[in-house]
């Protein structure tokens, strides 16, 4: 089982940000990264978001893992779009400008190639953002902050809750699967297919369970507390939108916009360097 | 608030979501194609669904799915987080039917019916919202995509009819049953 990235206390200026501001920028950042494809929108994307990264003082270790896996399947996905569809930039950018003859059916060409280079940084858009949001945003204040903008607290307060149940649940995920393999049910990757779903069952199973009484455990207690009863409700962690949350969600905001202008103002969402 | 949507519902949006989360690495792969793989997860999504209906489900698929890319694999791949949530939704639309909770989920003909939902659901979500999103919002190769969305569906539809139905099956033989207490003539 891989490490998950999980909420560190620091104190730099990323840290102090409102978490609803956190998750508006992660959001439009996302969405940004996933809908242009001009290739400079993305470098200036890549720039920031390192820069950003560089600020939040994020420890390394603590997300190489997570990185290594990411880089893993990009490598898989890159290959597999070569495969599928090696004249898919030559379609793109209308144009076909050969580097050599490979194999087959295979020819590598620029458009290709520089095809397969956005698809590659927009992984690089994306990574830090969510490293950066994973790791600075306390996720009680996350759900205080989401109440203070008027999301219902129902909402605000099922995302707290699964954000703190995470590691809880991990737990007792090991503690099943350590039960089960002392017991001598196989779960690595040997054993054919029915056998590996049957075995899976006996973690999924006990871990279901214990999760739907954990339900009820907790739904008794908020019910005891009067969860729910009024319209409103005090966040012990709340903090108010301070200027530099302003500014922030401005600026994200800007730059949202003015790039969907700048990616769609020619009707083709693709920055062509072969006109 | 009214009873339809009471505390109950939202912890288990939140709780299903954490389970949905940690279950996101425990995957059967199937054949090499990126991302596809048999996934326990869909079976306890089905669950939750079938149990706490479409709003409870469609939270748990959107967020559960967001989540647990971002915390395991760093990036979230929004075209395949949508169609989560449909299934999801479209499993929870006849909560009703089954029936868990009422002990109901032990007839063949309740099973079938569960299965011939998510059968729908998946389809509608794998091999048409999945991939025409994939290549409207990530321009990727149109037969690529459509690939993985099939076998994403057949990875789905396998998990959730074998695991996912004797989970409920389970649940609800043990749900149903209020109390031993037998009434004397």
């Amino acid at each position: 089982m891989s490490k998950m990235i999980s909420y560190e206390k620091k104190n730099t200026p990323i840290h102090k940000l409102s978490g609803f501001t956190k998750l508006v920028f992660f959001l439009l950042w996302c969405f940004c990264s996933a809908l242009t494809f001009d290739t400079r929108i993305l470098l200036v994307m890549v720039v920031l978001g390192a820069i950003i990264y560089i600020v939040s003082g994020i420890k390394w270790k603590q997300v190489s893992g997570v990185f290594l896996a990411v880089m893993f399947f990009m490598v898989i996905n890159l290959t597999c779009i070569f495969f599928f569809a090696p004249y898919q930039g030559c379609q793109i950018y209308g144009t076909r400008n050969e580097i050599c003859h490979l194999f087959g059916g295979y020819t590598l060409t620029r458009e290709q190639l520089f095809y397969e280079f956005n698809v590659f940084i927009k992984y690089f858009t994306v990574i830090p953002s969510v490293f950066i949001f994973l790791v600075t945003t306390d996720p009680s204040e996350l759900a205080a902050s989401m109440n203070g903008v008027r999301i219902p607290y129902t909402v605000s307060y099922a995302v707290e809750i699964a954000l703190r149940y995470i590691p809880d649940i991990q737990d007792e995920f090991h503690r099943i699967r350590n039960a089960q393999e002392a017991r001598g049910i196989e779960m690595s990757s040997k054993g054919k297919l029915m056998d590996r779903i049957k075995n899976t069952s006996a973690i999924i199973f006990p871990l279901l369970f214990s999760t739907m009484e954990r339900i009820d455990v907790v739904s008794n207690a908020m019910e005891l507390r009067g969860f729910g009863k009024h319209g409103r409700r005090t966040w012990y962690r709340k903090k108010d939108l301070t200027a530099g949350d302003i500014a922030v969600l401005a600026f994200i905001i800007i730059f949202f916009v003015a790039s969907m202008i700048i990616t769609f103002h020619d009707g083709n969402r693709f920055y062509n360097p072969f006109i | 608030m009214n009873k339809k949507f009471g505390i109950k519902e939202v912890v288990a949006m939140g709780i299903g979501t954490a389970l949905f989360v940690v279950l996101t690495n425990v995957q059967i792969p199937l054949v090499i194609v990126p991302n596809t793989a048999l996934q326990p997860r869909m079976a306890v999504l089905a669950f939750f669904s079938a149990i706490f209906g479409p709003i409870v489900g469609g939270v748990v698929g959107f967020l559960g799915h967001a989540l647990g890319d971002a915390l395991f694999y760093g990036s979230v791949w929004w075209s395949w987080v949508f169609p989560e949530a449909v299934v999801g939704v479209a499993i929870g639309l006849f909560v009703k039917k089954y029936g868990v909770e009422e002990g109901k989920f032990a007839d063949a003909k309740t099973i079938i019916f569960f299965n011939v939902v998510q059968v729908v659901a998946n389809a509608v979500a794998w091999i048409v919202v999945a991939p025409v999103l994939d290549i409207l919002v990530y321009q990727e190769p149109a037969n690529k995509v459509f690939i993985q969305g099939a076998f994403a569906f057949l990875g789905d539809i396998i998990i959730i009819g074998i695991l996912g139905s004797l989970l409920l099956a389970a649940y609800s033989r043990i749900a149903g049953k209020s109390s031993n207490l037998k009434v004397e003539d």
